[in-house]
């Protein structure tokens, strides 16, 4: 704060001017969807560049909603996405907790793991996993993609999570032991009330993460009625190439769920990476 | 009501022995402090005896019954932490209860225990409070309550002052006294504030990286330290240490000036002379064992303390009682109080006069 | 006493050893993570290391065998390779800087107090919670000359000479996905950083202010020394993963056109999906994952050597 202190009005000026650039870069796509998406057909061309519309129409939604797989998409989507991201927050948890509060032997080999599936190529395992999903019959299955997701996820939630507990004292689940708690009892009357802004954030990360996956659904799902989103919405995008309202609406509904999820947490997530901030 | 044993207690992290073959028998209501500086593990060992860290070896019994692999929760014991250790999520009155909860104790009973210990403490008014809404004593009072709710048979302290400033500590020592006094259960206290043990305990443990350097009541180790080390950790200001060899009918200090002190009978090996800065005096110069100049007087109201400069030996403090007249760079004369003294060997153990 | 404690502690019910539990207990909360990670990743991946000296394609099953390094052989004179590995060192390098230096920026502003910083952090944080394939498409839409406006405004400022789509055009295509890939990946930078510089000391800043250090000062000696290391690592795993991201660009260009903007993991996914020869993928996703190794342990020389704290 206290280069404000320090701060002339033209440093204060070029501040506001720098916020708003980076507030209008990461606006200006997602509004330039959004008035594509409520401009009438018949202006598409005409104003496709104007910065308003003279005339606004919700048709392109309704068309969306009603005469498309949009729904069904949306389903499957979700469906995969809170399914991912309840079970790999759990395990996230289970094993956040156990690197936070338990010295073991092994410790080091399995956090060398974890970092070990950051840094490869996810691609590298698309054909292997293609091959064990088609081996077991569960191709174009939800449950697959679920699986596969929250393995994915895992690694990153797991890391998150620890630093939630880490910001917990120790001090408390002793209290808790010594008050006649078991351990697992602790965990759940005392440490897990207080790690629920943790637990917001990586559920939150996880659901945005398996909702805008797309390499992997493509690979493991080729039937129109267990598409997610992203595939949907390509399959849609090559099917209608001419008609951008619907296009661009159906990008839109997409854009909802993540953006809802992302406000909430993104506070969260800056206090979760921050080490310590979450005092008791 | 509690007897504990601790025979031969080791404790080692992977490799590490940390601790060995510690003993220590706590009689049933006794108050008993571990005193020592950081790092001595006198946390550890409360730590072990709560359950909260393995017992590597040697017998842990509580009324004769082995306790090393019961969880905390079996062991019947309360502890009220540095921390305070508060649920931040729930108010006063379910902190104070929550072991009566988990106990699944009936709703009467808890909330009659909660009610009673609450009033004790002065918190009747606080109960549907959260801890952070709370000031620092009264959090430490709501720490104490929630051991007491649990009339567990033995109460264990983990340096449950050091967070309060100084007229806090004062107050909330008295009242963990008069809690002991009231309650007459087994109590042990880590601190490594030598006034705490002091004023509170029945007996004091001094440990000293992960040995027991003496067991005794406070005075016992006031007047007779086992060693240097116990010398100089109780009382305040600290012992003064002066380098000796024996001499004709005494001992000789460095500067060459001779002292009527008793040797153990044959016992050359005395290497050092300890005596408190409250026995020692200043006197006129022909009445003096040293003689030196005062370097700084420092006056604290009820007493003053002179260091003092003495030459050939070094710095050696004196205590008045009192306002002592006295200005930096006077001249002073230093008497011991000889029957005082305490002799060490070159090992630091005390040989006994 | 109460009633509570009439069990005798510590044999009320059998139960295993103090130690066992307590040796035992941390795998049991390890063990869904890591036995999902093992059989989800790992060996699958010791299975893709091997398809590499393998031939496996689906669409000719009877051909499958081992091939030694033939697929590496073949890798070595594919033209198309070579391109795509060029196309990634620029992709990569083009996308980490902008990425990096706007998210720093970002970062220190969002540092300082302002009007409306809650709701200002929540909208420029936001494209990161965009869905890949979507960012991908909406930017693919704002250089459409029909219906975006970036070709007319990029024409108007005289840097295209008519508004056209770059994307279609060999010589500047790559600069779509960077552009993308920026917008979505400046709030990664900005929050990592940001958690950085929020856990610094308010003292030293004050310290330095009282020994008179300038701004650019206190920035170069304070603010930088600390951020290292975490800069270190985001930016390694940042490159890794830009390097290994494809969804922008297969949807926004499909490697295209001419393969200019093909960077290796492109090609792995076309050549997977597309082509189904899982050897063949394979292999150059074994070369990406050795160039990256590579990359790491140089980074890692390097912080060693650079980085104090």
């Amino acid at each position: 704060m206290s280069a404000l202190r320090r701060s002339t009005p033209l440093a204060v000026t070029g501040k506001y001017l720098a916020l708003a650039f980076y507030v209008g870069f990461a606006l200006f796509p997602l509004y330039w969807l959004a008035k594509i998406a409520i401009t009438p057909d018949k202006l598409i061309y005409t104003e496709g560049t104007a910065l308003f519309p003279s005339k606004v129409t919700f048709e392109n939604f309704e068309t969306v909603l009603v005469a498309t797989d949009f729904l069904a998409y949306f389903k499957n989507s979700l469906i995969v996405s809170l399914g991912t991201a309840a079970i790999t927050t759990c395990f996230a948890a289970a094993a956040g907790y156990a690197f936070s509060r338990f010295d073991f032997r092994g410790k080091r080999l399995v956090i060398a793991l974890m970092l070990i599936t950051q840094m490869f190529p996810l691609l590298m395992i698309i054909a292997p996993i293609y091959k064990i999903v088609a081996a077991i019959g569960l191709l174009n299955s939800l449950t697959s993609l679920i699986i596969v997701y929250t393995a994915f996820n895992i690694p990153f939630a797991t890391f998150l999570m620890q630093s939630f507990f880490d910001g917990i004292p120790k001090d408390l689940e002793e209290a808790g032991m010594i008050d006649g708690c078991t351990r697992f009892e602790a965990l759940r009357k005392i440490i897990m009330p207080l790690t629920l802004p943790g637990l917001g954030a990586t559920l939150g990360f996880v659901f945005t993460a398996a909702w805008s996956e797309l390499l992997f659904a493509l690979m493991l799902i080729n039937s129109n009625d267990t598409m997610t989103f992203p595939v949907g919405l390509l399959t849609f995008v090559s099917k209608f190439s001419v008609d951008w309202g619907q296009m661009m609406a159906a990008g839109v509904l997409a854009l909802v769920p993540s953006c809802l999820f992302f406000i909430f947490i993104q506070r969260y997530l800056v206090q979760g990476l921050t080490s310590g901030a979450v005092k008791g | 009501m509690a007897r504990i044993q601790l025979n031969n207690i080791a404790k080692s992290y992977g490799s590490v022995e940390v601790m060995r073959d510690i003993n220590l028998t706590i009689e049933d209501g006794e108050f008993i402090v571990l005193v020592g500086p950081s790092g001595c593990g006198k946390s550890t060992l409360l730590r072990m005896i709560a359950g909260l860290e393995p017992i590597s070896g040697g017998d842990f019994t509580v009324d004769g019954k082995r306790m090393n692999e019961v969880p905390p929760r079996d062991r019947d014991m309360a502890m009220v932490f540095q921390s305070y250790a508060l649920y931040p999520h729930m108010d006063v009155a379910r902190n104070m209860g929550f072991s009566l909860e988990i106990r699944k104790a009936p709703n009467e009973e808890r909330t009659s225990k909660v009610a009673l210990a609450a009033q004790t403490l002065g918190l009747t008014k606080l109960t549907e409070r959260l801890p952070k809404q709370l000031s620092g004593g009264q959090r430490q009072r709501v720490a104490m309550g929630r051991a007491i709710v649990r009339d567990p048979s033995a109460f264990l302290f983990d340096e449950p002052l050091s967070n309060l400033d100084a007229a806090l500590r004062v107050e909330m020592r008295l009242e963990i006294a008069r809690l002991h006094q009231r309650l007459k259960a087994t109590m042990i206290y880590v601190t490594h504030d030598q006034v705490e043990a002091l004023t509170l305990a029945d007996r004091i443990v001094v440990l000293n990286a992960g040995d027991i350097q003496q067991v005794g009541t406070p005075l016992e180790l006031y007047d007779r330290p086992a060693n240097k080390f116990v010398a100089q950790f109780i009382g305040s200001p600290t012992m003064n240490i002066l380098e000796i060899e024996p001499g004709e009918g005494g001992i000789r200090l460095k500067n060459g000036a001779a002292l009527s002190v008793g040797l153990p009978d044959g016992q050359k090996r005395a290497s050092e002379l300890g005596v408190r800065p409250e026995h020692l005096n200043i006197v006129a110069p022909d009445a003096a064992h040293l003689s030196g100049t005062a370097e700084l007087v420092e006056h604290l109201g009820s007493d003053t303390n002179i260091h003092a400069h003495v030459p050939g030996i070094g710095q050696v403090l004196v205590r008045e009682h009192g306002h002592f007249p006295l200005k930096t760079g006077e001249p002073v004369g230093i008497a011991v109080d000889l029957a005082k003294t305490h002799l060490f060997d070159p090992d630091g153990r005390r040989l006994a006069a | 006493m109460t009633a509570i404690d009439t069990a005798a502690p510590g044999n009320s019910r059998a139960r295993p050893s103090f130690y066992f539990r307590y040796m035992v207990e941390p795998y049991l909360y390890i063990a869904p993570a890591l036995i999902l990670i093992a059989l989800v990743m790992l060996v699958p991946l010791v299975i893709g290391i091997s398809y590499a000296f393998q031939a496996v394609n689906l669409l000719r099953p009877f051909e499958t065998g081992w091939v030694g390094f033939e697929n590496f052989q073949a890798l070595w004179s594919d033209r198309k390779f070579w391109l795509a590995l060029t196309n990634t060192f620029w992709w990569t390098i083009g996308s980490i800087f902008f990425q990096f230096f706007l998210g720093l920026g970002l970062a220190l502003l969002l540092n300082t107090q302002f009007y409306g910083k809650r709701i200002v952090q929540a909208l420029v944080f936001l494209p990161w919670a965009v869905p890949t394939f979507l960012s991908a498409l909406t930017w693919a839409w704002l250089f459409n000359p029909t219906i975006g406006p970036l070709p007319h405004w990029l024409a108007a400022l005289g840097i295209l000479s008519e508004p056209f789509n770059i994307l279609g055009d060999p010589n500047l295509a790559m600069w779509g996905p960077v552009t993308a890939n920026v917008w979505f990946g400046i709030p990664f930078f900005a929050i990592t950083l940001l958690a950085a510089l929020q856990s610094i000391p308010g003292e030293l800043y004050e310290a330095a202010e009282i020994d008179g250090a300038t701004a650019w000062q206190t920035f170069t000696k304070i603010t930088l020394p600390f951020l290292a290391p975490m800069i270190a690592i985001t930016v390694m795993l940042r490159t890794i993963w830009i390097a290994n991201f494809a969804d922008l660009i297969f949807v926004m260009t499909g490697g295209g056109p001419a393969n200019s903007t093909q960077i290796l993991s492109t090609y792995i996914f076309t050549t997977a999906f597309r082509k189904l020869e899982f050897g063949y993928a394979s292999a150059i996703a074994v070369a990406l994952l050795a160039l990256l190794l590579l990359y790491a342990v140089i980074l890692l020389v390097l912080r060693k050597k650079l980085v104090k704290i």
